[in-house]
């Protein structure tokens, strides 16, 4: 069974010519099959947490570990790590110019699987995944993320991770920007995924909206750079009433 | 009348429209048209025309120091049936018809050129296969000049092929008849220290159409002019162009559009790629409608994708209008880098780095090389791209 388990991690970002130290020490472990949200305040490193554990070079990881089934993922480079099962569903997805989105999906396939998909398969398997996201065919032809609205740039990521089906999911923010007919489509493509129960889900929001539709085993307050509060679903329900704000004025320290 | 402006601009991409104010086309030349190359001063480099341009690196072209040799190019042209395949002396009355050379350089290679080739394609000749000129540089220096001519509704694709190394100044002429259509493609893959300077003048006719391909991959140096004006009303120009502009390359493509006749069309697309220390790309793209130009409908486009610190793009365009009683007129200039967070968003998907590099600029490219049309220079291309992104890494 698939675990990450993330140690103490501590990440520093460049800012304004200084270092600052945005996780101040993260202990959190993701199992196949589980769904853990992570909540907290504007600013809280909810983020940096999910692009820290993607890769991203922005990030400096100064103390910590994090594994994947054992194996070092901070050894290794961003698409090692995608490969290695791995997805972060992107908060703001970039535009890639003269790519398409079927060439893109293809590519991407064929380096996560090992080998190319077979075309005939392959194209089913894209235009049922795009139907179940209420995603037009035509959007295929068009160029990665370019002109996609909101909640397109949304559907088109979680239509990689339908298609790419990694051990380890990480959506960030996935729900934010989103109306309630795109949350809905969205979290149920989600959903299809978490069914097959072979995905842990680290779901990052800022809201308890889209844990309606989503619902998690574990629920985690970020603060200040660490988890401040670990619990069930409850623990959303709380927040839910009280807001942040307990959290934010340093009622609760670790 | 519509206008179109979007210059999201890099630092070094400057454009504007002017409307028949001050004449910025006509005053890019420091020197007026001329096929006398004692017209031209020597450029110092400082002039509008030449700012641009590495002097030193032209190998004396500009300064009458060039001089030919006995092994410049050999040119090999191969014509379906039909084509008449000639070689003229200097005197042929069909050179020098579709334009006067605008620049030293041009004037030079007009002023010092032996024999020119002549390809005609008579009227109402429907070619299926590609005429193909090979021009390859033999190490040494050559002046050349070269006229394609189409009768009345001819129809033929024309590939000039430059491989090799030479030091080559050589101006074309092409020229429509009526209701003609003309594809040409010129592919610049030259060996790196070869040295290509020309001007390509079209001249179409009456409802005729010109579609022109201009592929530079190779080469120190080398600097076109494309150029087309209109014998008649309903012309049409097409004016593509892709270029990947290597460590150490400069290259140069100075286009410009001259609406002189009412109810034609124009529409220029030039994409470049580039990547290395001191990759020098230059593109100018004036258009100008003149005041008798009416129902003139012309966009230019140019965008440029950076691949890597080091290199540095001019992108000029310059829409200059005399009229108002256009159906449409607009110029974009754009030069992006290949950046940092959209190798992230690949590589967040498991594709290598390499091939994430090679993903964008095969599609940066191909919407110009699918509308090329010839399957085995599409081919080529792409293998031509794949070679320029292999050695970059």
């Amino acid at each position: 069974m698939a675990t990450l388990e993330i140690r103490d991690l501590h990440v520093t970002v460049e800012a304004d010519n200084a270092t600052k130290e945005i996780l101040k020490g993260v202990d959190l472990t993701v199992k196949q099959g589980e769904t853990h949200a992570i909540m907290g305040p504007n600013g809280s490193g909810k983020s940096t947490l999910a692009y820290s554990l993607a890769g991203h070079p922005k990030y400096t990881i100064t103390e910590g570990t994090v594994t994947l089934d054992g194996e070092d993922v901070l050894e290794m480079s961003v698409d090692e790590r995608a490969r290695a099962g791995l997805f972060l569903a992107m908060q703001y997805p970039v535009e890639v110019p003269g790519v398409s989105v079927s060439n893109f999906l293809r590519t991407s396939a064929t380096a996560i699987r090992g080998e190319a998909p077979k075309l005939r398969t392959w194209v089913k398997e894209v235009k049922e995944a795009m139907q179940n996201l209420n995603m037009d065919p035509s959007f295929a032809e068009r160029n990665v993320n370019e002109g996609f609205s909101g909640g397109e740039k949304k559907r088109h990521e979680i239509l990689q991770l339908e298609l790419l089906k990694p051990k380890i999911a990480i959506l960030d923010e996935t729900d934010s920007g989103l109306d309630v007919d795109a949350l809905r489509v969205v979290s149920e493509g989600v959903n299809r995924v978490r069914g097959t129960g072979e995905v842990g889900t680290l779901l990052i929001t800022h809201y308890t909206r889209i844990l309606r539709y989503i619902k998690p085993d574990y629920v985690h307050v970020f603060s200040a750079g660490r988890i401040a509060e670990s619990g069930g679903a409850e623990l959303a329900d709380k927040l839910e009433e009280e807001g942040y704000e307990a959290y934010t004025k340093g009622g609760v320290s670790a | 009348m519509a206008e179109a402006q979007n210059i999201p601009v890099g630092s070094t991409t400057a454009g504007q429209i002017a409307v028949a104010a001050e004449s910025t086309v006509a005053t890019r030349m420091s020197v007026p048209p001329s096929f006398d190359v004692a017209d031209f001063p020597v450029p110092h480099g400082r002039e509008e025309e030449w700012r641009f341009t590495p002097l030193e690196r032209l190998r004396g072209l500009h300064d009458g120091t060039a001089v030919a040799t006995g092994t410049g190019v050999k040119v090999d042209v191969q014509a379906p049936e039909g084509v008449t395949v000639e070689t003229v002396g200097r005197d042929d009355a069909r050179i020098g018809k579709a334009g006067t050379p605008v620049d030293r350089v041009a004037a030079q290679a007009y002023s010092a050129f032996e024999q020119a080739g002549v390809i005609t394609v008579p009227k109402e000749t429907v070619l299926t296969e590609p005429i193909r000129v090979a021009v390859h540089g033999e190490g040494g220096t050559a002046y050349g000049h070269q006229v394609v001519e189409l009768g009345a509704f001819a129809e033929a694709v024309v590939v000039i092929d430059h491989t090799g190394d030479a030091v080559l100044a050589a101006n074309v002429d092409y020229i429509l008849g009526d209701g003609a259509k003309l594809t040409v493609i010129s592919v610049q893959d030259w060996d790196d220290k070869a040295v290509h300077v020309g001007q390509h003048n079209a001249l179409i006719g009456r409802d005729a159409t010109f579609k022109s391909f201009v592929v530079t991959f190779g080469g120190d140096l080398v600097r076109l002019h494309p150029r087309v004006a209109y014998a008649g009303p309903g012309g049409e120009a097409e004016l593509f162009g892709l270029y990947f502009t290597d460590a150490g390359q400069h290259q140069e493509h100075r286009l410009l559009v001259d609406h002189n006749t009412p109810h034609c069309k124009s529409n220029v697309a030039y994409k470049g790629a580039l990547q290395g220390d001191d990759a020098h790309a230059v593109w100018i793209g004036d258009v100008l409608i003149e005041a008798k130009a009416e129902g003139t409908d012309t966009y230019e486009m140019n965008r440029n994708l950076v691949l890597t610190d080091g290199a540095r793009v001019d992108s000029v365009p310059n829409l200059e209008i005399e009229t108002g009683e256009i159906v449409g007129a607009g110029h974009a200039s754009a030069t992006g880098r290949f950046d940092d967070e959209q190798l992230f968003y690949l590589m967040a998907r498991g594709i290598p780095a390499d091939e994430a590099r090679r993903l964008v600029v095969r599609g940066f490219f191909a919407e110009l090389v699918q509308q090329i049309g010839v399957d085995d220079i599409e081919e080529r291309l792409l293998v031509k791209i794949d070679e320029e992104l292999e050695a970059s890494v």
